[in-house]
């Protein structure tokens, strides 16, 4: 089939606004902030004809809000920003995850702390993987490293949030959302879904629905968060995505995600032209973490090189994972100018054994 | 062309407005037309607003890695300020093609790299329309390189350009066609 | 026998946990008559605010999501544009509205968006335990205005429905009191009024309450009643303040 669809040069940003018409998003609300802007641009003109609705809101907040309203009727519906913009919206995450509300949530991430600058950066890794907000939850966070998989994994975000009831996020970053690919825009197949008998439709011929997080009697918050973890760890168990290559042979694998997985790849390739047995391992979900999958290849290789676009967050994730002989070094790099593969060619070298 | 295994990348700089995004955007469809791997990689945001402007342009037969080059097989150049900051990087032996318009030659000091001066604004005034001088450095380069075909580039001019644009794509192509001739009467 | 008074059909069978005297069970009445009587009921949706609002979904016949604090009217506009069909509705405090939430408010109204938005003003934070609130009257001693609210430290009084009322993006906008039957019987017609812009789809409908809360205020529920007639009313005087005739779209 993909054959016979043309393939269209689009921006990472625009793969991600098709991604969301293409699972049946007809609802977004936003707030502009660069470098996400594309995605917003590209709904508001392509969402009305199709009977949708585009609210440039005031701000985050109200945008997050606006999304938890309209996901509590059951409809798919997305909200897109960077960092700045996210972090004023994880009062809103935090009452989804508390209220089991399926959404989807782009982070098109810059660089801070505070204003920051606009260049790409993965300094959100924490604060995506950790739930964010206060309060003990988790999202679905996928990291796409290419502008296909920007399209196909906003795609299985809205399948993955309404299969779990919970939020899930898109994380790319400047980078993924500003560099144009090839694209195939072809619809995935939908996931079986459970039906939205929770959702607020008007209380015809049954009981009402109540969608809340406030739980005050005594014992009924405890049950609701052993409710939760239960669903994080159902995740752990049945979505955790990862893209391993050339580890079969390797003596030294690079950890990376998103837009650094894309370039290390050609450090790897370099690497190999040396002479080095190196390979890559790719999360793909960034909750769940593939700890398994790196804990399995770390039975047999030895030496990891976490590469990061910030100083060291998912570095941790990997020193969790991997087995207790293995070592694990880490190459950050801080907002500014985007690491070239030589870059990191010459941290394998330094690190290879 | 070698179609087996190949990869080459390309890096266009200049003033924002000079159109330096839009042909590195027409080079990428134009090699994604013909089958081949291909990343785009503008500037964006507050760098577009009145200051440089550039792009990476990567062309390969296998999927690419990372958008971003340090040492490119070839430099565009549209303005001093742009070839001060990538001229240097241009690989040994690769193409380094300057805006002779607006650059000193004076200013190349690389021995190590071949050298395709191009007048692309005196060419594109001599032609009547003054804001195709991008258009004319991609006809010269693609005259020059061979990357991609003059018919998949004008192809890709109604993806590129907006609907209402398109009324602009007969001269856009004539100006191509001018650089082609440009460089095609240097040999 | 004649049926005079019965229970809207919109209101569960619960008794009220709202303290004795308190206007915000009355409010709840007014709402649900006004819901039972556009028989909507089955289509409403209504949006919980943070406060002593947020139990609404204890009370009300009716399917209810529960908004972060100052967040409703964004929710319920939210709520709106995915299902056009429904009728929307959220009760918000002063705190909610006036000081946390004040953008979303004034931006749902801007944006003319087809919902009801009840303002219950009493003046001071309820559920938090009796804190200053953007609409205290000045002089009126909070447990965070241990002297009286001075406008030189803490501002003025903010009059929600006038400001509302600026807005083009407005409908219909009135302020009520449910301190005495005559006011009451106002009260339900500005109610009820409001919802039927709504079904009417002339967009944003806004009734501000006058309430009282006797706790926080340390009244008996009469002396509370009084003091909405003699301080409140003054300074936010009462009636419609706006009336869309027909749908506006500017």
């Amino acid at each position: 089939m993909s054959q016979n669809i043309e393939k269209i040069l689009v921006r990472g940003n625009e793969a991600v606004a098709m991604g969301a018409i293409d699972a049946g998003c007809l609802l977004f609300f936003g707030y502009p902030i660069t470098p996400q802007n594309e995605i917003p641009e590209y709904l508001s003109k392509h969402l009305p004809p199709l009977g949708g609705e585009f609210i440039q809101a005031e701000s985050e907040i109200a945008s997050i809000n606006l999304l938890l309203g309209a996901s509590a009727t059951g409809a798919r519906a997305m909200s897109s920003s960077s960092s700045p913009g996210i972090s004023l919206m994880q009062e809103g995450l935090s009452y989804m995850a508390g209220s089991e509300l399926p959404v989807v949530i782009v982070n098109i991430s810059r660089s801070g702390p505070g204003l920051g600058g606009i260049s790409a950066s993965q300094g959100d890794y924490f604060q995506a993987t950790r739930g964010g907000g206060h309060g003990d939850y988790r999202m679905i966070v996928l990291a796409p490293s290419t502008v296909q998989e920007m399209y196909n994994l906003t795609c299985l975000a809205f399948d993955l949030a309404d299969k779990y009831r919970n939020p899930a996020m898109v994380l790319g970053d400047a980078l993924i959302g500003q560099m144009k690919e090839p694209l195939t825009r072809q619809k995935a197949e939908k996931m079986d879904l459970p039906p939205k008998d929770w959702a607020l439709t008007g209380a015809r011929g049954r009981k009402p629905n109540k969608i809340k997080s406030l739980y005050l009697q005594e014992g009924e918050l405890t049950e609701h968060n052993w409710k939760l973890y239960q669903k994080y760890e159902r995740m752990k168990k049945e979505e955790v995505r990862f893209e391993m290559v050339n580890a079969e042979d390797a003596r030294l694998i690079i950890v990376a995600f998103g837009s650094m997985a894309r370039v290390s790849k050609t450090a790897m390739e370099m690497a190999r032209e040396e002479g080095m047995k190196v390979g890559l391992f790719r999360p793909i979900t960034l909750f769940p973490y593939p700890e398994k999958g790196l804990y399995d290849i770390s039975k047999q290789v030895k030496q990891f090189l976490t590469v990061e676009l910030n100083t060291g967050q998912m570095v941790e994730d990997v020193k969790l994972s991997v087995d207790r002989d293995a070592e694990v070094h880490f190459y950050g790099k801080p907002p500014g100018a985007l690491p070239p593969p030589e870059e990191i060619l010459e941290q394998i070298r330094k690190y290879y054994r | 062309m070698d179609t087996k295994g190949f990869y080459y990348d390309i890096i266009i700089a200049g003033f924002g407005g000079q159109g330096v995004l839009a042909i590195g955007n027409l080079l990428a469809y134009a090699a994604m037309k013909e089958g081949r791997q291909v990343t785009f990689l503008p500037t964006y945001g507050v760098e577009m607003r009145g200051g440089t402007a550039n792009c990476t342009v990567v062309i390969s037969s296998k999927e690419i890695g990372s958008p971003i080059v340090q040492r490119p097989h070839a430099v565009i150049s549209m303005n001093l300020p742009s070839l001060l900051k990538y001229g240097i990087r241009v690989l040994p032996k690769g193409l380094l093609m300057v805006n002779s318009s607006l650059i000193d030659l004076k200013e190349v000091s690389r021995k190590d790299i071949e050298l395709l001066a191009i007048p692309v604004n005196d060419i594109a005034n001599q032609n009547g329309n003054p804001k195709l001088a991008n258009m004319i450095a991609l006809g010269a380069f693609i005259e020059k390189t061979k990357w991609v075909t003059f018919s998949s580039v004008f192809e890709s001019l109604e993806k590129v350009f907006d609907e209402r644009h398109h009324g602009l794509i007969p001269s856009n192509i004539k100006a191509i066609q001018i650089g082609a001739e440009y460089v095609k009467s240097l040999l | 026998m004649e049926l005079v008074f019965k229970r809207p059909e919109c209101l569960i069978d619960v008794p009220f946990h709202f303290c004795p005297g308190c206007h915000h069970g009355i409010a709840h009445r007014l709402v649900a008559e006004a819901i039972d009587h556009f028989k909507i009921r089955e289509k409403t949706i209504g949006v919980a605010s943070v406060g002593c609002s947020v139990f609404m979904y204890d009370y009300f016949n009716i399917d209810v999501v529960e908004a972060p604090h100052g967040r409703a009217s964004a929710v319920a506009s939210g709520v709106k544009r995915a299902r056009k069909d429904s009728i929307v509705f959220t009760i918000q405090g002063d705190g909610d509205l006036g000081a946390i939430g004040i953008a979303e408010g004034i931006h749902t109204a801007n944006r003319g968006e087809n919902i009801t938005l009840i303002f219950a003003n009493n003046g001071i934070y309820g559920m938090t335990g009796g804190q200053m609130a953007p609409t205290t009257l000045l002089g009126q001693k909070t447990t965070t205005s241990p002297y009286g609210r001075d406008f030189t430290y803490d501002g003025y009084p903010i009059r929600m429905a006038e400001m509302m009322a600026t807005l083009e993006g407005s409908a219909f906008v009135a302020r009520v009191a449910v301190n005495n039957p005559a006011n009451l019987m106002k009260a339900k017609k500005a109610v009820r009024k409001a919802f039927q812009m709504q079904v009417e789809e002339m967009g944003f409908s806004f009734v501000e309450i006058l309430m009282s809360c006797p706790t926080n205020w340390g009244l008996s529920s009469l002396e509370a009643n009084r003091r909405v007639e003699e301080e409140m009313i003054p300074y936010f005087p009462l009636g419609t303040l706006k009336e869309r005739k027909m749908a506006d779209y500017l």
